[in-house]
């Protein structure tokens, strides 16, 4: 297995550590990456805030760039990224002069056939991993699997797993070894960018999702989108303040609990990469093997 | 029982057709069900809910809509779109809204988001992708709040999140991209 592999800016700045940890559980797993060359921005939310044109535009030209380079399938891990990727074909697809203007403004029109396709896609599918491969006991973990927003939403654009109570992120977590637990909170929003502007808004958010995630008994919560990450990460104390609650609660990215468990390093998973302490997490693993 | 006056005509109203024709939604269709603000996560902190909003639009009242929080405090989640049982994706009106303010002059009743797609998309056609310090310096040159996040920034410093330099790459497609966009739009 081999494929295009885009992974966005946040994943080579803040997220480096969903770069990294997804870099090492392919190699574990003998999946090939090759980094789609001279890719740019998605656009992400500000681009489709602006204009729909630009926005469409921008993710065309990254998947112009994979089609020409011999790819069908690019996989994308950033749960924003993936969704303009998607919503750009969407609608490449059922607007013929915005796609007219797309592929004027492009250059080109390739890029429309191209597979996209998430990590969990390929973990839960026709990468599935074998109990062979798995060399760490995690079995102490309980952890909550956070979709987000993007991920899945709306059904009709992304056709990934089901809207409102996906499963794949634990079938993949569960084939490792980890328990996961039900909790309603799968896909409610956390705020996204409005971290940087509203931030009230999304601690708000991201206290009552950790207060859930507590409540249904977790002591870890994997997510897949680095906005997710940042805003349950990042936001946690001031979520903590507000609630008057102490959560305590790592967050990791699913690919870095996968990648423990295969028995990759902590340093090359980006472990040390986080706001809230994952030692005691770890400690525990230690004492485990 | 007291009258509220509201000025609106919606057959003489350009603002229902300019934002079908932007968002490519027919807002009509909403039967008021209010399940969009029912699942609205940031309902809590909107003036009007997504519900009020389309009604607003489908009665023409352009300046209810463009004047509201709620068009820039959207997240974008697509939980109204998904849900919509009249298929209006509630979510790209929000967008279509957003970029009708933006073109008529209204002044955004959020500005901190609109600063932030301002500066976010500016950032992306200067060095083609995301240079995440400088979106974060040039938020902080417009809203003057230069200690805010202090302590987390510095927490993710340490963590080695955040890059100091950006990446050139890809710059000359992302402006290429835009000056073809800006042609195309501005005809």
């Amino acid at each position: 297995m081999s494929y295009a592999y885009y992974p966005g800016c946040s994943l080579h700045s803040t997220a480096e550590e969903y770069d990294r940890s997804f870099r090492k559980v392919c190699s574990s797993l003998e999946i090939g990456l090759e980094e789609v060359n001279n890719w740019i921005c998605c656009g992400s939310s500000p681009a489709h805030a602006t204009s729909h044109l630009l926005s469409i535009a921008l993710p065309m030209h990254n998947l112009a760039i994979v089609e020409k380079s011999g790819r069908e399938e690019v996989v994308v891990p950033c749960a924003s990224c993936f969704s303009r990727f998607k919503f750009a074909q969407y609608e490449m697809g059922r607007d013929k002069e915005l796609s007219r203007k797309v592929s004027e403004v492009v250059g080109s029109d390739c890029g429309k056939k191209v597979n996209v396709i998430h990590p969990l896609e390929i973990l839960s599918g026709r990468g599935a991993i074998a109990s062979s491969k798995v060399v760490r006991d995690l079995s102490f973990i309980k952890a909550v699997c956070y979709y987000g927003c993007l991920l899945t939403r709306p059904p009709e654009v992304m056709k990934f797993d089901s809207c409102e109570y996906p499963m794949s992120m634990d079938h993949v977590l569960r084939s490792v070894g980890i328990e996961t637990l039900e909790w309603s909170y799968k896909t409610e929003c956390c705020g996204a960018s409005l971290a940087l502007t509203e931030t009230g808004i999304v601690v708000k958010l991201v206290g009552d999702l950790l207060s859930e995630a507590k409540k249904a008994g977790a002591n870890a919560v994997a997510v897949a989108c680095p906005l997710c990450h940042a805003n349950l990460d990042g936001r946690q104390a001031e979520a903590e303040a507000l609630r008057g609650e102490k959560f305590d609660i790592p967050i990791f990215y699913f690919t870095q609990l996968v990648g423990l468990a295969l028995g990759c390093s902590e340093a090359g998973l980006g472990l040390d990469r986080h706001i809230v302490n994952v030692e005691p997490h770890l400690s525990s693993l230690r004492g485990g093997v | 029982m007291s009258e509220i006056h509201i000025d609106y005509n919606p057959a003489l109203s350009d603002f229902v057709l300019a934002l079908s024709k932007e968002s490519r939604q027919d807002v009509n269709a909403c039967f008021q069900c209010r399940k969009c603000a029912a699942g609205c996560p940031v309902a809590f902190a909107m003036d009007l809910t997504p519900t009020q909003i389309i009604h607003a639009a489908r009665l023409g009242l352009e300046n209810i809509v463009l004047n509201s929080r709620t068009i820039w405090l959207c997240a974008s989640c697509q939980t109204c779109t998904t849900r919509c049982p009249q298929d209006v994706d509630i979510a790209r009106v929000m967008d279509a809204a957003r970029i009708i303010a933006v073109k008529r002059g209204v002044k955004p009743s959020v500005k901190s988001v609109r600063n932030f797609f301002k500066t976010a998309v500016k950032n992306i056609s200067w060095f083609g992708r995301m240079y995440e310090l400088g979106l974060i310096m040039g938020l902080k040159l417009k809203s003057g709040e230069f200690t805010k996040d202090m302590e987390l920034g510095k927490q993710m410093f340490m963590k080695g999140k955040i890059k100091i330099l950006p990446s050139f790459k890809g710059m000359r497609d992302t402006r290429r991209i835009y000056r073809a966009v800006r042609k195309k739009e501005s005809r």
